[in-house]
């Protein structure tokens, strides 16, 4: 059947139902129906978008569960980050194509250099010690001429007054998105966007998730944060309202300073040099007066209008239809300030056509339509009909689209390879981890008998078969706490774990489990019984693991301690409960994550950081791991400079704690993409949240692809409609006779 | 009647108050306010301020059910419990845990979900209901034996497997229609076609062997001998009287469903992509959103009360002897 639409007519049809009796037409509609539908336009019947826009340059991508926060100052979650990465623009960003990490301007005009101050305020060297440092200074002056996004926040009638900024309670009801406010306007963004964004972080009915690690370090935030709760406070009382606007730009943070209309100055207490990696997270980005003055209104929020749910930004995209429950789609800004294409980047790049668009006009796109799919299957299969143009791949497709070769390497199968598709892989700098609880009385402490039983019990789980059975051999065993990527990381034959791990033939090959019952023996559970009891030990695992797969899971933990005769109780719960465990200190043994923040060694080794023990401090170290020397050595890693002495340091610390071994160092996943032929400028850049702006799409390729892969197939419709009357005819045959017989 | 209606409603604010108070007390066994605050806020980096003063703006820092540092009436209304649950009565959702308009999300997500739901239940009625009746009219023949043995079948599959299915042959193998998604107008079209089929075909089974035993229950009467002896037609036996005697429980289990079309189907919208209200509860179930949930049960509640008044009025219109007192 070919694309012959426009000769389809309904005369034509009925011409065949002429003459049939009225019950046989009704019968007959679908059928018409069913006639009509394979004679009209057949380009794309399952095409879920419309043939002028797939026409377009348009991304199409997907996600699984809604953003909950689309404001910056709250968003810390990687599917709000897919979106506000693309709208709001951060000081700095990171290189899209090099690698180690590089950070690099974005809005700022270069990344900032610290001046480092004594207590009297002299300024002080560089190399200065951290011990004399009382203030880092950092001066950021940032680009001019870059201007918001249209937005009614900005619209301003003939004499400068604002259109939308006094509305009436009538004016507001009237209005459910964004969209019924026509008018729209922009300026130009100042360094006091910078500095208002700062304070809404402080601002404690903001709730913004790094507040409390800002607060350590900026100079007068947490003050700041004092006088906002008070102002707030005062103006509830004198006008009764439940959410009153406060100016943030009328109270002073000591820390913060406007220098210019393009500069400004934070003021950071000692010295924190990861500050530079916040400033390239959205939670950095400008945030204009006139859109919070706009959202404050009283009445909007309860309509859905508010920074949650209609980003401000500068950046080469703005969200034009938020519709979580449907799609959400970004368009190109109009008033971008624009950017090149990376002229350089890693040696391979060139060879692999990254650099094709070396010094072309970001972004390449118009267009980014993101449509919601909770379910993996329409998924994929829209995937596979050309109507993503990429893909993750789930546990069940995994089979579908990548084979192992004999070395262990992953490649396509030839079904998805005579399609075109494209496989990306990258470690992704996340670590997964079974923890001890080092309160524990049993596996806890830094008694020998509890460190030789953390260490038996390191190898006989099996991470490499885990990696294997539960993620279709996507990841890579972790020997540390430190994933590949990071500074810190040791590849090769340094960076082996010798005490859960031989190295043979310069690999790791994860030592016998004899030699684990050895260290068990030694601990004094030989056979896994105590020997001062002659009772068998019995160890605890909480997990809010659910579902087949959750229980899968706990079967293959419940026999990797069963490889030791250490009987292991499995302790279900849900997720907040395993939580409240972990912060009272009441779990024994479970399986926890973390994902880089930014790319530093400080980011991971501070979950074993003994102040920050979750039991005693409230803090991220979720094992409560404490260990003088390794707090000791990670005080002095933590403000470094990367270079060979952190790098000593750093490997002083991973011995620490692979002797101690309060984590069962788990395994870093490894993330696999799929793309289409017709996408481009595709490089893995785990740090960075507005690589959307460098991807390139063909649509005429990918046009004529979807039309190829996706010809309507009628013939079977045609046989069931047929098989129908086929069976109908005798009943048909049955009914006359029955009609035209005499009654008995 | 109308006393009747009013002291069904009357009977209704208790069963509502008794609903509301068993969804709090669920919810709140299983998930504390600091939960939900740790949920809203993220896991990463919270700090236990952080945690008090979004209870403190949300509205959770109070006594769940008994204020007793509270004076007089306060004891009961200064509570999460009297604070969140008096608006509902007023049908005032107010706004879910992270900020959105419950009456507005519902007045949007539901227009989907009738969108399938109605179509399926119309189409599926009458394909149910003339299936039926042909089975009915072919009573002990291969027709009736296979078309039972048909209809078990049907009813034993899994609804999950019809829309995998489904979604395989029409939309994968055959590229007829779009395998999810939604648009609004008449563009919707193209993504209704295959999950209400689905619908309908899912329910054949069931729906068809229900009438056919009704059906047959009426056949075997004596006005349907006296009809057949005037030499009436078969086909205006079965539609003219067997039919409009088979209507009082066809009209119980239709009438009091259809209240319920509102709420969506959890599992169609999911593999859809249908922005209906059938997520809706689930998804406010897996992010600790106790506004929605408590919202949404109440609805619920709500509309199949309707559903059963609905129900008792129908029959004093489909059978005059029927008289509510």
């Amino acid at each position: 059947m070919g694309p012959i639409a426009e000769n389809c007519t309904l005369e034509k049809s009925s011409q065949h139902t002429k003459g049939i009796n009225i019950g046989l037409r009704v019968w007959f509609l679908p059928v018409v129906f069913l006639f009509l539908l394979t004679s009209c336009d057949q380009s794309a019947l399952n095409s879920p978008y419309s043939r002028e826009e797939s026409e377009q340059n348009v991304i199409y991508s997907s996600f699984s569960s809604r953003p909950k926060h689309l404001d910056p100052v709250r968003s810390y979650v990687s599917n709000e980050y897919a979106i506000i990465g693309q709208i709001y623009e951060p000081l700095l960003q990171y290189h899209f194509l090099k690698r180690p990490y590089q950070l690099i301007p974005l809005i700022a005009q270069e990344v900032p250099v610290p001046k480092y101050l004594d207590a009297a305020g002299n300024t002080l060297s560089e190399d200065a010690s951290e011990q004399d440092i009382a203030i880092s200074e950092y001066h950021i002056t940032i680009k001019q001429g870059v201007n918001y996004q249209p937005h009614p926040a900005f619209a301003q009638d003939e004499d400068g007054a604002y259109l939308y900024h006094a509305l009436t309670t009538e004016e507001i009801a009237g209005a459910n998105t964004l969209a019924d406010f026509p008018q729209t306007g922009s300026r130009e963004m100042t360094a006091a966007d910078y500095i208002y964004q700062i304070k809404r972080l402080a601002n404690p009915r903001l709730h913004s998730p790094i507040a409390g690690v800002i607060g350590q370090y900026i100079v007068g935030f947490n003050e700041f944060a004092e006088r906002v709760k008070s102002a707030t406070a005062e103006l509830q009382k004198k006008s009764g309202q439940e959410k009153p606007f406060v100016d943030l730009s009328k109270i002073n943070m000591d820390g913060v300073e406007q220098t210019g209309r393009y500069s400004f100055r934070i003021r950071v207490k000692g010295k924190y040099p990861q500050l530079v990696y916040w400033m390239a997270m959205p939670f950095f980005s400008p945030m204009p007066l006139e859109a919070d003055l706009f959202y404050s209104q009283p009445g909007m929020d309860k309509r859905n209008i508010n920074l949650n749910w209609y980003p401000v930004g500068t950046g080469p995209f703005m969200l034009t239809e938020n519709n979580p429950n449907l799609r959400m789609v970004l368009q190109r800004n109009p008033n971008y300030h624009g950017e090149l294409y990376p002229s350089e980047g890693n040696p391979e790049d060139a060879e692999t056509g990254l650099l094709r668009d070396a010094g072309k006009p970001l972004p390449f796109i118009d267009k980014a339509v993101y449509s919601l799919e909770k379910e993996s299957i329409p998924y994929w299969n829209k995937f596979l009909q050309g109507y993503y143009d990429t893909s993750g791949i789930s546990s069940d497709s995994f089979d579908q689209a990548v084979q192992f070769s004999s070395q262990g390497e992953a490649s396509l199968t030839d079904a998805m390879s005579s399609k075109g598709i494209n496989l990306i892989t990258a470690v992704t700098t996340t670590s997964w981890y079974m923890s001890f609880n080092m309160d524990d009385s049993v596996v806890g402490g830094d008694s020998e008998r509890a460190r030789l039983l953390r260490r038996a019990i390191s190898i006989a789980v099996d991470f490499e078969e885990f990696v294997s059975i539960f993620a279709n051999g996507r990841g890579v065993t972790a020997q540390g706490a430190i994933p590949p990527g990071i500074f810190g990381y040791r590849s090769g034959e340094d960076g082996i774990n010798r005490y859960v791990y031989d190295v043979v033939d310069g690999r790791a090959k994860r030592k016998s489990i004899a030699e684990a019952k050895e260290l068990l023996r030694k601990a004094g559970y030989p056979n896994g019984r105590d020997s001062n009891t002659g009772k068998p030990l019995t160890l605890y695992y909480d997990s809010a693991a659910a579902g087949p797969d959750g229980k899968a899971r706990l079967n293959w933990i419940r026999k990797q301690f069963e490889k030791l005769d250490i009987q292991l109780v499995i302790r279900a719960t849900d997720f907040n409960r395993l939580q409240d465990k972990i912060r009272k200190g009441k779990a024994q043994i479970y399986l926890q994550g973390w994902n880089a923040d930014y790319p530093d060694p400080e980011n991971f080794l501070f979950l074993l950081y003994g102040p920050n023990s979750k039991v005693k401090h409230g803090g991220a170290n979720g094992s409560n791991y404490s260990n003088p020397e390794f707090d000791k050595l990670f005080d002095r890693m933590k403000n470094m400079n990367n270079g060979p002495e952190r790098q000593k340091i750093i490997d002083e610390m991973m011995e620490i704690l692979r002797r101690d071994a309060p984590w069962v160092w788990g395994f870093h996943p490894k993330a696999f993409s799929l793309f289409h032929s017709w996408y481009s400028n595709v490089k893995p850049n785990l740090m960075a949240d507005n690589t959307l702006k460098y991807k390139r799409v063909d649509p005429e390729l990918r046009s004529k692809l979807q039309q190829e892969w996706n010809q309507p197939i009628f013939w079977p419709v045609w046989l069931f409609v047929l098989a129908l009357i086929v069976t109908a005819i005798p009943a048909v045959v049955v009914y006359r006779r029955h009609e035209r017989s005499a009654a008995q | 009647m109308m006393a009747y209606i009013i002291r069904r409603i009357l009977y209704a604010i208790p069963i509502l108050i008794g609903v509301n108070i068993i969804t709090f007390v669920l919810f709140f066994v299983v998930n504390t306010p600091d939960d939900m605050a740790r949920m809203h806020l993220g896991v990463k980096r919270v700090t236990p301020e952080a945690i008090e003063n979004w209870k403190e703006e949300m509205g959770y820092n109070r006594p769940l059910l008994y204020n007793s540092k509270a004076e007089g009436t306060d004891k009961i209304s200064d509570t999460i419990f009297f604070q969140k649950s008096v608006k509902l009565f007023k049908f005032d959702f107010g706004s879910s845990d992270s900020g959105r308009d419950i009456g507005y999300d519902i007045s949007q997500r539901m227009w989907p979900s009738l969108a399938i739901a109605i179509p399926v239940l119309l189409v599926g009625l009458l394909v149910n209901i003339s299936y039926a009746l042909l089975i009915a009219f072919f009573r002990a023949t291969y027709i009736d034996f296979w078309s039972v043995v048909l209809c078990v079948v049907l009813m034993s599959i899994s609804g999950l497997f019809y829309i995998i299915g489904g979604q395989y042959l029409v939309s994968k193998l055959l590229h007829l229609v779009p395998i999810s998604g939604y648009a609004t107008g008449l563009d919707a079209v193209k993504f209704l076609i295959l999950p209400v089929i689905i619908g309908v075909v899912s329910g054949i089974g069931s729906g068809t062997r229900w009438y056919r035993t009704l059906f047959l229950e009426e056949i075997g009467k004596d006005y349907v001998r006296t009809a057949r002896a005037k030499g009436l037609s078969e086909s205006i036996v079965l539609f003219r009287h067997v039919l409009k005697n088979a209507m009082i429980p066809i009209l119980t289990g239709v009438v009091v469903v259809l209240p319920l079309l509102f709420m969506g189907s959890l599992i169609t919208e999911s593999f859809f992509g249908i922005p209906g209200l059938g997520s809706y509860t689930i998804d406010a179930i897996s992010t600790q959103d106790f506004a929605i949930v408590r919202s949404m049960v109440f609805l619920g509640s709500v509309l199949y009360i309707i559903g059963l008044l609905l129900t008792d009025i129908s029959y004093t219109l489909v059978d005059p002897r029927v008289r509510l007192s």
